[in-house]
């Protein structure tokens, strides 16, 4: 990469970069393929309390994965509407953060699980930045031109549940609306929570005001339907083929509802 | 040739085809597709794999405006690329007399924009160069200067006095009007039915753009050779004998000199029935070039470009007296785009639209449908459809499900008083039409029966009970196909007809070639099916033709379910031809006369001793024998027919949709859908079965997720399958097919066609079933909603802000 002045994109699935170069939407001098150290990037592992998503980790071995389904089954969920088979067998948890759309459903899900994203330099200098600081703008990450992002982690805490909820035109499309939930919960009572939109704003939109509004309380549908309501007036959706504002705002509350209600009934099981 | 293998392809061809002789009847019956060997292997042959040495490549650049006018072309940057061999614009086009060409309506269509453009996505240069990426950089080199006008989008501004005029080309064009109004019907015998009616139902019903997107798109390699002056056009396309002529006329190029050859043809759907502007450029381009050139359109190009179907805006009133419907008027906008060149007969520039009183016994109907020009691609193809019978049916379908709620007469029930009873047969239509067969009570309740149509009326209401919303829908739908009798119709002075020449050969294997082309309905195995019924040859043995102007006979080729109707009746008709001439030969092969001799399948024998006979491969031996033919009569066995129908075909089916909506999001979850199809006597039902399930499958699409859109500015906002969405199989049920059969009486083997009733029915009952749920849901304050029914738009209907399509 420093070799080409940063004329150069990484190419990981490529089910991002290739259709964006072939409609000429991107047009890097140079593409480095990472795919000869997919051994070194792809991997789930439980090690430290901690779950670690390898970069080159297909959307396949996450769908499949039986560590993410026992601790997160919102990548389950996740996974098993984000786009396509073709794409879920080359696509990875490195390109999908990296691409950054905004309606991205993974994104929503590594945001709601308070993920930390690993982006090693040069020199093999690493620095850990959380989901708030990894998005900074449409299509746009922390992520330095001589960076790579290697790693995802993820901290296993007691008494997780989550959910991830999705309205689509068709499957395989983006989401009109999704929303991604976490919830810990001990002693009936909400210790923690995670939650984001996807589709509803210029990045993944971490709704903070419904998280502060639910921790310390025992979980119950009322509690939910608040936080949805304040997923619904804290996003900002624009209009597009897939909707209008006043829907895409319903909507939000309406899944962040139903996401937070089902992360409840998978921590408490 | 289409069939033409490579050798090496050729082994395990035969080998598969060998091991299928066991599951293949002499005749009628379910037998695999013989070209799915092929298919299912990727060895099908299509346009891009057309490769011809020192073939160059084409591309076209294309307006970024829906209106504008061109102030100048500067090609001289692109023409400085190295490997860009020329560049064409109108004015090179002119000098060639082919800038504008005229379209299958009587319009003219510009091949390249000189003037102005007049929809987004209009062509205005075509590049050659050595290899399609160069002529893709190409035309970035090219610089155009535009002055941007106002665009029409809306067909109901189209008219307003402050319109900008968009066919300034035209001499004594002053208004936006593509075609005058059009009717058909008795306006004073309707307003009196009216006048007379209990209940009458108003609706502005949309039948909205859609596109009918092929998985190939469009393309041609054109290879004129400067020396013999010979033009061997590779394109595929749906009518490839009536492209020929119109090349012939376009070009002023000799009709014999001109070869058409379609190879593998990845979907028509009605979008492969035009002459496109990048088909004239790329003969164009081969001529300026001296060189083969290849041009296929992508993705994009394909969506906005080409042919859409349907943009019809229906004002309708429908009405009722004494419980049975009585009375329909339609007044239709049709919006053409910019230049017109809707898809169908001479004689009917609204198509067959004037259908729409559907499968009902009316006392009056009366429709007019007035057509405008707008700033959109031109198409009005017909989608997997007989002409806007598509849109007719949508109408009809809509406005009886709107009346009988109005009247609160369960939908079933309105129909079954309403319908053309089956003595009625032939039934002559208010509008016009002379209906051939039908038993519609009968289909409609083989569709009742596997619904269980009464316990999903129980259902809906326990579930509506807890606040979830499910919605039944109905459409019962006749079709009229197979266009047409020469008496009644023709495309640009063509005689919709179709031709077939049989040859069996020595062996008694046979060769069939027929003027329908085949987009993948499987005509290489349902006419090799014909063939095998009318003489007793196994279909294995059975070659099907086609694809190839010099090889096969003159026909208007495959649309407007016409294959079977039509070209299926030529192939019958040119079997019994041989069969005939073979019982000449067998007479004199068994020493008796032609008249003692009876016809089982596959043999001639002589009556009163069974066991005295000749089969059909021991005759086409004779035949080419030493031994003595009847006197009069010329050696072999082989025929020509041409079929001319007396009438069109009339499929119907009865369809019964149920969808799950969710009310929070408005998501819509087709659960069921069950279709009864009657179309006459079946070839192969399991081709007739996966005709219905692809074509419900469009009609899943089209109901839920299908529209094309533009900004104010013009600019069609769906140029990729990520905003144009089609439907998968996870957005279809498993569907439940039932039959009803009912002999076409004056087809040569009783049958209808089929392979567009699944995309004309499907539509309106999916429709039907959404609105359906709304109005249970809202207590019957819901009763219209537009597709496309999807989540954003369902949800604002849900909500009693149901809005057209945009």
């Amino acid at each position: 990469m420093a070799s080409h002045n940063g004329n150069a994109r990484f190419l990981a699935g490529g089910h991002s970069l290739i259709p964006m170069m072939k409609l000429r939407l991107a047009d890097p001098g140079h593409l480095i393929d990472i795919n000869p150290i997919e051994a070194e990037l792809n991997y789930i592992r439980e090690e430290g309390g901690e779950i670690r998503i390898g970069a080159m980790t297909r959307h396949r071995n996450m769908l499949e994965s039986d560590v993410l389904a026992k601790h997160f089954p919102i990548f389950f969920e996740a996974e098993h509407v984000l786009a396509d088979p073709v794409v879920r067998n080359r696509g990875t948890m490195g390109g999908s953060l990296c691409q950054a759309d905004p309606a991205e459903d993974l994104s929503g899900v590594v945001t709601a699980l308070k993920g930390e994203a690993v982006l090693r330099g040069p020199g093999g200098a690493e620095r850990v930045v959380g989901m708030e600081e990894f998005h900074i703008g449409p299509y746009m990450t922390a992520v330095q031109p001589d960076e790579l992002l290697i790693e995802v982690r993820f901290k296993v805490k007691p008494g997780g549940g989550s959910a991830h909820e999705k309205v689509e035109r068709r499957a395989g499309d983006f989401a009109i609306v999704a929303a991604s939930a976490a919830l810990w919960i001990e002693g009936g009572v909400i210790k923690d929570c995670g939650l984001a939109c996807s589709a509803v704003g210029p990045t993944t939109m971490h709704i903070g005001r419904a998280e502060a509004a639910v921790i310390g309380k025992a979980p119950s549908e009322e509690l939910f339907a608040q936080a949805g309501a304040m997923a619904s007036q804290d996003c900002s959706p624009s209009a597009d083929g897939r909707g209008p504002v006043d829907y895409k705002r319903h909507v939000a509350g309406v899944l962040s509802k139903r996401a937070l209600s089902r992360a409840a009934a998978s921590a408490l099981r | 040739m289409a069939t033409e293998t490579a050798p090496g392809k050729m082994a395990t061809w035969l080998e598969d085809a060998k091991g299928e002789v066991q599951d293949a009847p002499i005749g009628y019956g379910r037998m695999k597709r013989k070209e799915d060997a092929r298919f299912i292997r990727g060895k099908g042959n299509y346009l891009d794999d057309v490769r011809l040495p020192g073939m160059v490549h084409g591309a076209i650049l294309r307006s970024p405006y829906g209106h504008a006018r061109i102030l100048s072309i500067d090609t001289s940057k692109a023409l400085a690329h190295p490997k860009v061999a020329a560049v064409v614009i109108a004015k090179d086009l002119e000098t060639l007399g082919l800038a504008w060409m005229p379209t299958i309506s009587y319009d003219t269509q510009a091949v390249l924009a000189g003037d102005k453009v007049r929809f987004h996505m209009q062509e205005v240069a075509f590049v050659v160069a050595l290899d399609a990426y160069s002529a893709q950089d190409a035309l970035a080199l090219i610089e155009v200067e535009y002055e941007v006008l106002p665009a029409i989008v809306n067909a109901r501004k189209a008219m307003d006095a402050d319109a900008p005029l968009i066919r300034d080309d035209k001499v004594g064009q002053t208004n936006n009007l593509a075609s005058p109004t059009w009717e058909a019907g008795d306006k004073a015998a309707t307003d009196r039915v009216f006048a007379e009616a209990d209940t009458i139902v108003t609706r502005d019903i949309i039948d909205p753009r859609v596109h009918p997107s092929p998985m190939e798109t469009c393309g041609m390699v054109a290879d004129m050779n400067p020396e013999t002056g010979q033009l061997n056009i590779y394109n595929g396309n749906q009518a490839p004998h009536a492209h020929r002529t119109v090349y012939a006329q376009v070009a002023g190029l000799p009709e014999h000199r001109i070869r058409i050859l379609c190879n593998d043809i990845g979907g028509g759907f009605g979008n492969k029935v035009p002459v496109y502007p990048g088909y004239v450029c790329a003969i164009a381009g081969s001529i300026v070039a001296g060189a083969p050139v290849k041009w296929i359109e992508d993705r994009s190009e394909n969506l906005v470009s080409t042919g859409f179907a349907r943009d019809y805006i229906m004002q309708s009133q429908m009405c009722a007296k004494g419980g049975k419907i009585t009375g329909l008027r339609v007044d239709v906008l049709a919006d053409h785009g910019a230049f017109d060149s809707t898809a169908q007969p001479t004689k009917f520039p609204a198509g067959f639209f004037h259908i729409v009183t559907g499968s009902y016994d009316l006392d009056a109907a009366h429709c007019t449908v007035t057509a405008v020009y707008t700033n959109k691609a031109p198409g009005g193809v017909a989608y997997r459809c007989s002409f806007r019978i598509t849109e007719a049916v949508y109408l009809v379908e809509r406005m009886v499900e709107a009346l009988a709620w109005e009247m609160n007469v369960d939908p079933i029930e309105l129909r079954m008083r309403s319908f053309i009873r089956p003595e009625q047969f032939p039934y002559e239509t208010a509008t016009g039409w002379t209906y051939d067969s039908g038993d519609y009570h009968k289909t409609m309740k083989v569709a009742m029966e596997i619904a269980g149509y009464d316990q999903l009326r129980q259902e809906q209401q326990e579930k509506a009970a807890k606040g979830e919303i499910m919605g039944i829908g109905i459409a019962f739908f006749t079709e009229g196909v197979g266009a047409g009798p020469r008496k009644h119709m023709d495309i640009l002075g063509l005689a919709m007809n179709d031709g077939a020449d049989l040859r069996v050969h020595p062996s008694g294997k046979a060769v069939v070639s027929i003027s329908a082309q085949t987009q993948g309905q499987g005509h290489e195995t349902t006419f090799a099916q014909i063939v095998a019924e009318e003489l007793g040859i196994s279909p294995n043995d059975i070659t099907v033709r086609h694809g190839d102007t010099d090889k096969t006979p003159y026909g208007l080729g495959t649309y407007g379910s016409r294959s079977t109707p039509v070209s299926g009746g030529a192939v019958a008709v040119v079997s019994r031809k041989v069969r005939d001439k073979a019982r000449l030969i067998a007479a004199r092969m068994l020493e008796t006369r032609p008249e003692d001799l009876a016809w089982e399948k596959g043999r001639w024998y002589v009556r009163g001793d069974q066991s005295k006979g000749a089969a059909i491969e021991d005759i086409a031996e004779y035949s080419y024998s030493g031994s003595p033919m009847p006197e009069g009569l010329e050696g072999g066995l082989d025929a020509q027919a041409v079929y001319d129908p007396p009438n069109l075909t009339y499929p119907y089916g009865a369809y019964i949709a149920v969808v799950d909506i969710d009310p929070g999001t408005g998501h819509v979850h087709c659960r069921r859908f069950i279709a009864v199809d009657d179309c006459g006597v079946r070839i192969n039902p399991m081709v007739v079965d996966g005709q219905i399930h692809g074509g419900l499958t469009e009609g899943v699409g089209q109901a839920l997720m299908e529209l094309i859109s533009f900004d104010e500015q013009g600019n069609c906002v769906n140029a990729s399958f990520m905003d144009y969405l089609l439907p998968t199989a996870l957005e279809c049920p498993e569907f439940e097919l039932g039959e009803t059969v009912t002999p076409c009486p004056h087809h040569p083997i009783g049958a209808k066609g089929v392979g567009e009733s699944p995309c004309v029915g499907s539509p309106p009952c999916i429709t039907n079933a959404v609105i359906d749920g709304l109005r249970v849901h809202t207590q019957g304050r819901v009763r219209h909603m537009d597709m496309p029914c999807n989540p954003a738009r369902t949800w604002a209907a849900m909500q009693g802000n149901a809005a057209p399509p945009q």
